[in-house]
């Protein structure tokens, strides 16, 4: 039953916002960031599950560490790039938000760039 | 695993509350320049508690995304 444990905590974490809002709308902002790290701070055990079943599934199927090591980076620097740009979006600064964005598009691009050469290598050495 | 950290968010409620409690009081008082400081006071001492929560978050990611 943690999904009763999530709900809970934000629906608590709701009704505590909209009360201090009316009096402190800065601390107001503050609380609903700071229950959004919690919350996903609390989902990352689950997701470091997941990744040690991939990363057990790929050295089984021997997979180059390479490409996993890039995968899960992107993974998190996208996982991280949506939750900034969201914040920035909830204080109302969109702007912020959509360069946050395109930082991480551009950082994931920088990162996949072995990977896009490897393809490139081996669609050459097919071509005689 | 980790645990739902349910003792943080009442800690930043309860600072935010008791800001704006004495913040009323000392308006009341006519202290107008001690219920600025006050407030900023507040404001920091939440915004310390919400970057080591930033800071905890990023070295989780760091450690599971192994950067």
């Amino acid at each position: 039953m943690e999904i009763a444990q999530v709900v809970g905590f934000g629906v608590i974490a709701a009704v505590i916002i909209i009360f201090i809002r009316q009096s402190r709308p800065d601390i107001a902002q503050l609380l609903s960031i700071a229950v959004g790290i919690v919350i996903v701070v609390y989902l990352l055990g689950y997701l470091k599950l997941i990744i040690d079943v991939i990363t057990d599934l790929a050295l089984e199927a021997e997979i180059n560490t390479v490409f996993l090591r890039t995968l899960l980076r992107v993974i998190g620097v996208a996982y991280l790039a949506e939750f900034g740009a969201q914040v920035c979006r909830d204080a109302g600064e969109g702007s912020i938000a959509v360069k946050i964005e395109f930082a991480g598009k551009l950082i994931i691009l920088v990162m996949a760039i072995p990977i896009l050469i490897a393809v490139l290598e081996g669609i050459i050495n097919f071509i005689p | 695993m980790n645990v739902l950290r349910v003792d943080l968010l009442f800690q930043i409620a309860g600072i935010g509350i008791f800001i704006s409690v004495l913040n009323i009081v000392l308006k009341q008082a006519g202290k107008e320049e001690q219920a600025q400081m006050l407030t900023l006071v507040g404001v920091v001492i939440v915004l310390l508690l919400v970057l080591q929560l930033v800071g905890d978050l990023f070295t989780n990611i760091r450690v599971i995304f192994n950067f």
